[in-house]
């Protein structure tokens, strides 16, 4: 097929996508963007089938069947409290794809009469350090939310050296790849340099700070994309890719903005060691009041204004069904009920309000934190699940916490406050939480499904 | 050098547009749109196909073979489960 025809399609492509992630600024629009962007790419992906260099298809065919089913299986399979790692798995995905396209494209290159130039030459360079970065990261990202690699912040001493030391490597073996790119092995070299340089990056960030790992992985996946592009010089790979780059960089903003922290001190910072036990048990000592869910009913039954706010916890113990049904019942008894979602609750970018979703509370009843904040000092009760961190009052009152300045749920200017968790630990940033020990709250201690689940019946009983 | 220039505009304008589109996301939508930009960065898959068709030398079709599987996992799987998610904000509306 004619290149102008080619490129004009890539255009119209590229025009989906954008309308697509256009359609993605409503949840009533999103649907239809979605499939814009997914007509987008088959568009693309048929047009580049018609290139007049492909000999024989047996290859493609394989790699489509062998992809479509891995890619079909585990978006089906999928349970929705487990789409952080779904998520990073695939940010791996495309880091991956990007090293392999642009290794196979170097020896391509290397065959044609005139050889590669500049542009070509940095541009492989970057995908292979880019998607190496993107894969290992991202499988390393996967690995602690699935619970294969600990979840803790591994840390150890000159770590930040090591970090330095392996970049400024890659970056010697890139310029390597742009001065031999005859010699086949720097590429590869680049590219294993990066891969190291890609799981030690990630391996020292701890759990909760996961949201901002994988809203910068996306980035970095895209990037790869971008890069790609160059070495082929292929605009639709450069747009698409930029587009998702811009995506997962705004992403990283509005994640770090919501703990009041920067990136450098999330990727590079040490967050995470637990306070001393003696702090803690004086912040506690005498003033914990437990509860159960038979009280806990009958302060619903009284209550005209509910806010929930849901954490990791609730996406832990698979609770958003038993919220459901306790947002059907007390709507069915006309009290209003509500829910606060933090940026940065659960393990990445909106994980609450696709679990929220996924039990059918419908999403304008899903409150941004300002938004639920406002609300908040004329609400009867506020149920906090699963979450720590996100509703510790000690961000606002003291300047010397490691959470000081990090924008929180203000929970404890509702007239009651009941929090369901397991025990009095700690959450992500290792301190005490004054909200449990405070005169308005009652803990309800136990799992989180279990007690909404008995709260209900106690509802319905009483 | 022209290319380059050329390559790199496309590049910047492409930011910006991502930009001013994407900030417009609201929160609720974050997941989905993680998901579905990352089916979009599949289209890596178009290089894929190039290198695994055109089978310059054995090793170029193999790392192109992996290629595709790798996005086409990314395409397939990346718009299937954003559209299992979409569908789940839009049945209430």
């Amino acid at each position: 097929m004619n290149t102008a025809i080619v490129n004009i399609i890539y255009l119209i492509a590229s025009a989906l996508f954008i309308f697509g992630l256009k359609g993605l600024t409503h949840p009533r629009t999103a649907v239809r963007g979605n499939l814009l962007g997914g007509l987008g790419m088959f568009l693309a992906v048929v047009v580049t089938l018609f290139d007049q260099g492909i000999v024989g298809y047996e290859i493609i065919i394989a790699g489509f069947i062998v992809g479509a089913l891995i890619g079909a299986i585990l978006a089906i399979r999928i349970q929705m409290t487990a789409m952080p790692q779904m998520v990073a798995l695939y940010n791996g995905f495309g880091g991956a794809a990007s090293v392999l396209v642009a290794g196979a494209a170097l020896i391509e290159v290397m065959l044609a009469q005139n050889g590669p130039d500049m542009q070509t030459t940095i541009a492989t360079g970057a995908s292979g350090l880019i998607g190496a970065i993107t894969f290992w990261g991202s499988l390393i990202a996967f690995g602690k939310l699935q619970g294969i690699v600990t979840e803790k912040a591994v840390r150890y001493s000159g770590e930040q050296i090591v970090k330095v030391i392996l970049l400024l490597a890659s970056i010697a073996a890139g310029a390597l790849v742009v001065m031999h790119p005859e010699q086949q092995l720097y590429y590869w070299i680049l590219v294993g340099i990066s891969s190291v340089l890609g799981v030690l990056l990630v391996i020292p960030i701890g759990g909760a700070d996961m949201p901002v790992v994988i809203a910068l992985l996306n980035s970095y996946s895209g990037l790869a994309a971008t890069a790609t592009g160059f070495v082929l010089q292929n605009n639709v790979l450069i747009i698409a890719g930029s587009l998702v780059g811009a995506s997962g960089l705004i992403l990283t903003n509005i994640m770090c903005k919501a703990m009041n922290r920067s990136l450098a001190n999330v990727l590079f910072g040490g967050f995470g060691e637990v306070q001393e036990g003696e702090d803690i048990e004086d912040i506690y000592a005498g003033k914990i009041k437990a509860t159960s869910p038979e009280e806990v009913a009958m302060l619903l039954e009284t209550a005209q204004t509910v806010v929930l706010v849901p954490g990791y916890g609730m996406a832990v113990s698979q609770a958003q069904h038993a919220v459901r049904d306790l947002y059907n019942l007390l709507e069915s008894r006309d009290i209003d009920m509500e829910f606060g979602v933090h940026p940065v609750a659960g393990r990445m970018p909106g994980h609450m309000n696709v679990l929220l979703a996924e039990a059918d509370i419908p999403y304008d009843k899903l409150k941004e934190m300002d938004e639920v904040n406002s609300m908040l000092g004329q609400t009867d009760i506020a149920i906090v699940i699963g979450a720590n961190d996100v509703v510790n009052p000690v961000a606002r009152t003291d300047p010397s916490s490691p959470i000081a300045g990090m924008p929180i749920i203000d929970v404890d200017k509702a007239k009651t406050v009941i929090v369901i968790k397991r025990s009095l630990s700690p959450g992500f940033a290792g301190i005490a939480n004054p909200l449990f020990a405070a005169d308005n709250t009652l803990m309800l201690f136990g799992d989180g499904k279990k007690m909404i689940q008995e709260t209900v019946a106690a509802l319905k009983e009483g | 050098m022209e290319m380059l220039v050329t390559a790199l505009t496309i590049f910047a304008l492409a930011m910006f547009v991502g930009f001013e589109v994407i900030t417009k996301v609201p929160p609720t939508l974050h997941t989905p749109l993680m998901s579905g930009s990352n089916a979009i960065s599949g289209i890596t898959l178009i290089g894929a196909i190039l290198s695994a068709g055109t089978q310059d030398t054995t090793l170029t079709t193999v790392l192109g073979f992996f290629a595709v599987v790798f996005a086409t996992i990314n395409v397939v799987g990346g718009f299937m489960v954003t559209h299992r998610m979409l569908e789940m904000f839009k049945r209430k509306d």
